[in-house]
């Protein structure tokens, strides 16, 4: 179907065979009652050293392809039911489960999204390396090693030969993907299947990951299956593009071509939903709204104990002096990495966690608080989780959830309380039919909704939305962002908003600050941050986004080696703060140094 | 029928409904209902007294009857019918494997749930004080509270619970530790809710399922916790029966009169399996995650 499209990269290899051929393929999962077709008739060829990406939101059937690929369907229940899968002239559908064996590692590799589960977590790096070298290919221990080493090189992790004797949980994610991607690729596979894999990675460690990935495959000619949610990280990677929905394939083609002029409804509809940075909706400081939320030298520190008499050895400082004040009716967003302190500020402020300092919202001090003061605080501030069917009691209906905080602060009757649940999920898009539901009889963005509308319940001042739309599908997030957006316009109510991805933070904010270990580095209005970023932080979070268009053209920025700094000081040690100046009238940076 | 349709009736008649369509558990359901009909009803129904040597109940050289004949289940070494020994025997072993069962949950399930919620050092202490217990043998235990207390069915199941609460509650602690982490629980404290709402609306839903494995896998054990202690003479005292005291007073005789330990103890088997049938299919139906998946 596209053997007339050359490939980009890996131009030494003859172009007309693929290296990796998918005809037709049907798989089906065995329920009660029959066969249930989970794809159908999947059809792409894979050439050598080119990147193809298979993108389409949860559900669609991406990653069962990949598992069909690699052999790896969960039996018994699912299996491939038609179609063959050829990998160069050899079919892999039928193939006996010893030779498939051999075919896996061997001549295609895998990595996945969670490099922790994926590695042994009581083997050291080179055990796990050398053990996969080995299982397939017959040299000795020394040479396996050498070849061990090389790889890790090979995929710029700093210290390889100490990090050979390291475990797991002792290195970070970013370095757990690299070492994935060198056992993946230590014995030189034809294809790479990625499944996700940055997606669970820093925005700025995806970065490395994806220019690690890129690099490789130029000077292996690898050919790289990319199984991706992520519009940008497409534009950026792929040479070609399957959009796959519900199972079926809806649109394949060039990767400019897709994003230029996408020919299906639906990819159009995709790529409408994506946030991009540059197009932030209209901002409305309120520099004169009364202050709804004041925090004053905030600090939260949790203990290391160690040592025989389990003394208090390391704090992590999570978060370290900050201050900051939302306003009625303002989207206030704290963006940044992961272990940067932001969550820990939100679950500070609805007293989930002791903190140090002042907080204040509306005329509540959070901390020594009676009862009673407590329930007023939870009156006042609310909080929506990023996984809400965490955040929902599974053997609850959703229509008791809603209702459950007007039960708990004592509002009117049983009758008058499920009528509000029933108002409420109204408001959030839903049915009143589906207040006798249980939360796993809805899907994530539904959700999230519940979640919205359980917190909207006691009409509170301060809603935090914590990596609220972080876990959904990118156009069920475009409408939970809408509904955010509208609810808190409608009811006045401020939001504090936290998330690790800046275009949806530039999307919807009013004003932003930045976190970096523990403390705030930049804070202003989205013009200033977005428009006029000051410190080096910022700008390298900024310049780390995937820009969801193939055309665009990125600065190279400078890679980072080395360790990652981290919140984790021994006891008792004092850590510098950041001096803020003001640039411009509400924009203050950390001074460096 | 009284026990289990009133559990039943408490939850929404749909799960009474969806009980009934699982064969197995009805099949469960209905053995128990004939065990303990069969226990109360005793008196009328058991065609001897229980206690009673028959003068018949021997053969000319002194040995039990086998089954067959006027003794339906045969006669053990004493010449007493063992029907009837069995039919007043469940009253005992229900009585143990019920209320000794019922205390060891329900000291079990508080002890484990306000460690695991709690933690700290409530939930130190508790946890300590229950590792302590489990490393102490359990007979050992068992035989020294017997030996303080005059022995009686009641103090039995007493002293039996005090034994057993110890798995459940390291279970229950287990489980609630990490249920407390979840975020709905965060959420629930950011709601306001007060502790004893969220232990009782939020956390012991959640405990239900695995209470009632315990509890009908406890049934078994504490029937056969009570026969050893019977049979070191510190458990039901002679001659009240009950099957485990049949089963250990008649082993010794197993090669010769068989049928005196496999009645009683296919009585147990049955027991257990019945309790475990309709547990299981209980925690099934009452798990709303489950609906519409049987």
């Amino acid at each position: 179907m596209s053997a007339d499209l050359k490939p980009l990269t890996g131009a030494n290899m003859a172009p007309d065979t693929p290296v990796l051929s998918v005809q037709d393929l049907t798989v089906a999962v065995r329920t009660q009652g029959g066969l249930l077709p989970l794809i159908r008739n999947i059809s792409f060829d894979l050439a050598r050293g080119e990147t193809l990406a298979i993108a389409g939101e949860s559900g669609s059937g991406k990653s069962i392809t990949s598992l069909a690929i690699m052999g790896l369907l969960p039996p018994p229940a699912v299996r491939v039911t038609g179609g063959c899968i050829k990998l160069g002239d050899r079919t892999l559908t039928g193939m006996p489960e010893p030779e498939l064996r051999a075919v896996r590692g061997n001549r295609v590799a895998m990595i996945f999204q969670e490099p922790m589960t994926s590695l042994n977590p009581v083997m050291t790096i080179g055990t796990q390396l050398i053990e996969a070298i080995r299982a397939h290919e017959p040299i000795s221990r020394a040479a396996a090693r050498r070849q061990a080493l090389e790889a890790l090189s090979a995929v710029r992790l700093s210290e390889p030969t100490r990090r050979m004797g390291q475990f797991p949980h002792e290195l970070s994610g970013g370095m757990r993907q690299r070492v994935m991607i060198a056992m993946a690729l230590a014995l030189k596979p034809d294809v790479l299947i990625a499944d996700e894999p940055t997606t669970a990675l820093d925005v700025t460690v995806q970065r490395e990951v994806l220019d690690l990935l890129r690099d490789l495959q130029a000077s292996h000619g690898t050919a790289i299956l990319l199984i991706t949610h992520d519009m940008g990280v497409v534009a950026e990677m792929a040479d070609r593009v399957v959009i796959m929905r519900k199972g079926v394939i809806e649109e394949t083609g060039r990767v400019d071509d897709i994003f230029a002029a996408p020919q299906q409804p639906y990819t159009q509809a995709l790529l409408a939903a994506v946030p991009r940075m540059g197009q932030g909706g209209r901002a409305v400081p309120r520099p004169d709204a009364p202050v709804v939320a004041e925090l004053r030298d905030v600090q939260v520190r949790f203990d290391l104990r160690g040592g025989v008499l389990n003394r208090v050895t390391h704090r992590v400082h999570a978060v370290e002096g900050v201050s900051l004040d939302i306003r009625a009716g303002e989207t206030f967003s704290l963006v940044g990495e992961s272990g940067c302190g932001k969550s820990t500020i939100a679950r500070a402020i609805v007293g989930l966690v002791p903190h140090t300092g002042l907080i204040r919202v509306g005329d509540q001090t959070v901390g020594t608080m009676t009862a009673q003061a407590r329930k007023r605080l939870s009156a006042a501030t609310q909080i929506i989780f990023q996984d809400p069917m965490a955040a929902l009691d599974p053997r609850m209906t959703v229509g008791d959830q809603i209702a459950e905080p007007l039960l708990i602060h004592g509002t009117g009757d049983a009758t008058s309380r499920r009528a509000r649940a029933a108002a409420l999920m109204e408001k959030v898009g839903l049915t009143t039919a589906q207040l006798d539901n249980y939360p796993h009889e809805f899907s994530g963005g539904q959700r999230q909704r519940i979640c919205i509308a359980r917190a909207l319940a006691l009409t509170p001042k301060l809603i935090i939305a914590d990596e609220s739309v972080s876990a959904l599908d990118v156009s069920v997030q475009a409408r939970v962002l809408d509904l955010l957006r509208s609810l808190k316009d409608e009811f006045g109510i401020a939001m504090l908003f936290i998330s690790h991805d800046m275009a949806v933070v530039e999307n919807i904010s009013d004003r932003v600050a930045v976190m970096h270990l523990g403390q705030i580095v930049e804070v202003g209005s989205r013009a200033q941050i977005f428009g006029n970023p000051q410190h080096a932080y910022t700008k390298r979070l900024m310049a780390a986004v995937p820009i969801a268009d193939p055309r665009a053209q990125r600065p190279d920025t400078p890679r980072m080696s080395g360790d990652i700094p981290n919140p984790v000081h021994p006891a008792g040690a004092i850590v510098a703060r950041h001096l803020m100046q003001e640039v411009t009238s509400g924009h203050m940076v950390a001074v460096p140094g | 029928m009284t026990a289990a349709t009133t559990n039943t009736r408490a939850v929404p008649e749909s799960a009474w409904t969806r009980l009934r369509r699982r064969k197995m558990a009805m099949f469960g359901l209905a053995l128990v209902i004939l065990i303990v009909g069969a226990a109360i009803l005793a008196p009328w129904i058991a065609p001897y007294d229980p206690f009673e040597q028959k003068f018949d109940g021997l053969t000319m050289f002194g040995e039990p009857l086998p089954p067959g004949g006027a003794y339906v289940l045969g006669t053990d070494l004493l010449g007493r019918d063992l029907l009837s020994r069995l039919l007043y025997g469940a009253r005992t072993s229900l009585i143990i494997g019920v209320v000794a069962n019922g205390i060891a949950l329900v000291i079990g399930t508080v002890i484990g749930l306000t460690a695991g919620f709690f933690q700290g050092w409530i939930g130190a202490i508790l946890m300590r004080f229950t590792d302590l217990m489990m490393a102490f043998p359990a007979l050992l235990l068992a035989i020294c509270l017997a030996a303080i207390f005059q022995p009686s069915l009641w103090i039995v199941a007493f002293v039996i619970a005090m034994v057993n609460w110890v798995q459940t509650a390291r279970v229950i602690y287990t489980e609630t530790s990490a249920l407390a982490a979840r975020d709905f629980i965060a959420a629930e404290r950011t709601l306001g809710a007060s502790t004893p709402r969220i232990l009782f609306k939020h956390i012991l839903p959640h405990l239900v399922p695995m209470i009632i494995v315990w509890g009908t896998l406890g049934i078994s054990t504490t029937v056969l916790l009570e026969a050893t202690l019977s049979y070191l003479g510190v458990g039901v005292q002679p001659p009240t029966p009950s099957w485990g005291n049949i089963i250990f007073e008649n082993q010794t005789y197993f090669q010769s009169a068989p049928w005196l330990v496999f009645f009683p103890g296919a009585a147990i088997v049955v027991l257990a399996l019945a309790f475990n049938l309709v547990g299981d299919a209980l925690r099934d139906v009452l798990d709303p995650t489950l609906r519409g998946s049987d």
